[in-house]
């Protein structure tokens, strides 16, 4: 690949954000659409034998979804093989939500779907379509941080901070659930979010705090 | 990942013609173990079918069984009133699966067909008869503990991975399935199959079938039962051994009992002579001991599995304690 690819650099300054990503994303899109390409082999040559044209654009065909993310609609275009998580960090630029293993055994990727904390990084984005997510960004009220938030802060839930979003997700849930009554039973339903950093008797600590304060979560 | 093409019908029998008459399109429910799957390149399939829309969800009474839809969460049947009541046997092994979040969104279909944790079948570099018939098994004389000591063979001695099948074995469970050509009932036990000469073939549902259900039939085991998993971690871990036990008891006497294992063999395992052995006697830590001595009758371990011969007796002893609240 060229570097005149890039052009980000010659940018006037206030186009940076935007357009950066927008070049970005193109090449993106036709550098996965050759890897696909490359990698579909039976595909693309059962599509060659079938008339090219017609064939490639079904099988690589977008998909149109209808999703909330943290309240606000959005239409969106999207491949059929992207994760929720790609979607949100890459699509959206919520890049709040992490990639840890990206193999359903970690945690850092923690979302709510209508409501249930589930992981995105084996969520197909296309398999959302019409529900409404939630993501970290859409966790506080304004300024004001969300209770769980607050008592991570507080007790030191995390050092690296690297599993937190994942963790804050799954603790909000966790209380929801009714799955914080005991000590044993936060860490049962908490194991789903893995930290490195080993954080989990603050983060026990943090969910705790907020179960018993009560407040609304 | 490939490319691949995504549909989601509202009708069953849409899903049904689009898998049966497509070798390379599959089923995804909750997409826990595909996507997985595909993101490894294993499984590359270039047709999904999104069964997401079919009514599969409901969880209720029908014949005197408790009708488990093929779609119901794994968290929802974990937590539902009616199985809770019925079959805790069941609630309980869901629980011991995976975490909160991955039940939140493995259907019951799907935990039934997830496919094996051996890491020669995860790793596109090693040889795998499951994966590729004819290049070989690498557990055999590879790092192989995880695996069977039951029902293996020379091609094949990989486990089934599901906590939630090793409770449906022991209940009598019987799988609804609708395919091309009708529909049919099949025993959980005849659901999985062994390995023998072609463990390429997964299960006994056909190309095209679709998992519409599973009946669990009334039983007397809705009190004296347990589910035991012992793992590397207390949480968040694939079974080394699992023991489903329930019973019956009639002050401390076995009525009746069902009993069955996880992590042992490529179908989960259920141990009918044990049971046999069970009935009529006491409920005692020497009645339990040579039930488990009968249910390892035949166990064959490899290199780095041996514990398993230890293990497995010692988690039946247990689990059959717990069940009774013999100390
Ligand atoms: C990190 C991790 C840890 C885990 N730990 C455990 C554990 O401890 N215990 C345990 O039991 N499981 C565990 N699992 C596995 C998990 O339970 C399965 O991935 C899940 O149950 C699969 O269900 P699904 O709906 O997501 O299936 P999908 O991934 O959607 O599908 C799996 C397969 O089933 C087929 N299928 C799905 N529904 C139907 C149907 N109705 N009819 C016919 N075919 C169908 C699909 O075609 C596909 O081949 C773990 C998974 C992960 C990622
Ligand atoms: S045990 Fe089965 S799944 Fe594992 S390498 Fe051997 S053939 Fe493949
Ligand atoms: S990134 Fe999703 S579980 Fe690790
Ligand atoms: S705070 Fe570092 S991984 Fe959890």
């Amino acid at each position: 690949m060229s570097s005149d690819k890039f052009p980000e650099k010659n940018l006037p300054e206030e186009e940076n954000g935007p357009q950066h990503s927008d070049a970005r994303r193109t090449f993106l899109k036709q550098s996965s659409l050759l890897t696909a390409l490359a990698l579909a082999p039976s595909a693309a040559i059962k599509a060659a034998e079938l008339k090219f044209e017609e064939k490639v654009a079904a099988v690589f065909e977008q998909v149109k979804v209808t999703l909330g993310i943290n309240g606000k609609k959005h239409k969106l275009s999207i491949e059929p093989r992207a994760t929720l998580l790609d979607l949100l960090r890459e699509q959206m630029h919520l890049t709040g939500t992490k990639k840890g293993c990206d193999y359903g055994q970690c945690g850092a990727c923690t979302v709510h779907v209508d409501g249930q904390r589930v992981l995105s990084c084996l969520t197909l984005a296309a398999m959302v379509d019409g529900k409404e997510v939630t993501t970290i960004e859409g966790l506080a009220n304004g300024d004001k941080l969300h209770p769980m938030q607050e008592a991570f802060i507080k007790h030191d839930g995390f050092q690296c901070g690297y599993c937190t979003p994942g963790q804050i997700m799954s603790a909000v849930a966790c209380v929801r659930e009714g799955h914080a009554d005991s000590d044993e039973e936060i860490r049962e339903y908490m194991s789903g979010n893995i930290c490195r950093c080993g954080a989990y008797p603050n983060i026990v600590n943090a969910i705790k705090e907020v179960k018993n304060g009560g407040q609304r979560v | 990942m490939i490319q691949f093409q995504y549909v989601k019908p509202s009708k069953s029998k849409a899903a049904i013609d689009t898998v049966a008459k497509d070798q390379s399109a599959v089923f995804i429910a909750g997409g826990t173990n595909l996507v997985d799957l595909m993101k490894r390149g294993v499984m590359n399939p270039e047709k999904l079918v999104d069964i997401n829309k079919l009514p599969l969800r409901k969880i209720e009474r029908e014949n005197g069984n408790v009708r488990i839809g093929a779609l119901a969460l794994n968290g929802a049947v974990a937590e539902d009133k009616l199985v809770l009541e019925k079959h805790p046997l069941l609630a309980q092994a869901l629980n011991a699966g995976a975490s909160a979040q991955l039940r939140n969104m493995a259907t019951v279909g799907g935990n039934m067909m997830q496919r094996v944790r051996c890491p020669y079948f995860y790793d596109t570099a090693m040889p795998c008869n499951k994966r590729e018939p004819g290049t070989g098994c690498g557990a055999l004389e590879g790092y192989n503990r995880m695996h069977a000591i039951f029902g293996h063979s020379d091609k094949c001695i990989a486990v089934n991975p599901s906590d939630m099948n090793v409770a449906l074995v022991a209940l009598d469970a019987v799988v609804l399935v609708s395919g091309p050509k009708g529909d049919r009932k099949i025993p959980f036990a005849e659901f999985h199959r062994l390995p023998g000469d072609t463990p390429q073939i997964h299960t006994n549902l056909q190309q095209g079938e679709l998992i519409m259900a599973v009946d669990v039939p009334e039983n007397p085991y809705t009190k004296n039962v347990n589910y035991l998993k012992v793992r590397d971690r207390n949480s968040y871990a694939f079974a080394l051994v699992s023991v489903a036990a329930a019973l019956d008891l009639d002050g401390s006497t076995i009525k009746s009992a069902r009993l069955a294992m996880g992590g042992v063999a490529h179908k989960p395992w259920r141990l009918n002579e044990a049971e046999q052995f069970l009935a009529g006697k006491p409920a005692t830590e020497a009645t339990f001991l040579q039930a488990a001595q009968i249910a390892m009758r035949g166990a064959k371990a490899f290199e780095h599995n041996k514990f398993k011969l230890t293990l497995g007796p010692n988690t039946i002893v247990q689990a059959l304690k717990n069940a009774s609240g013999v100390a």
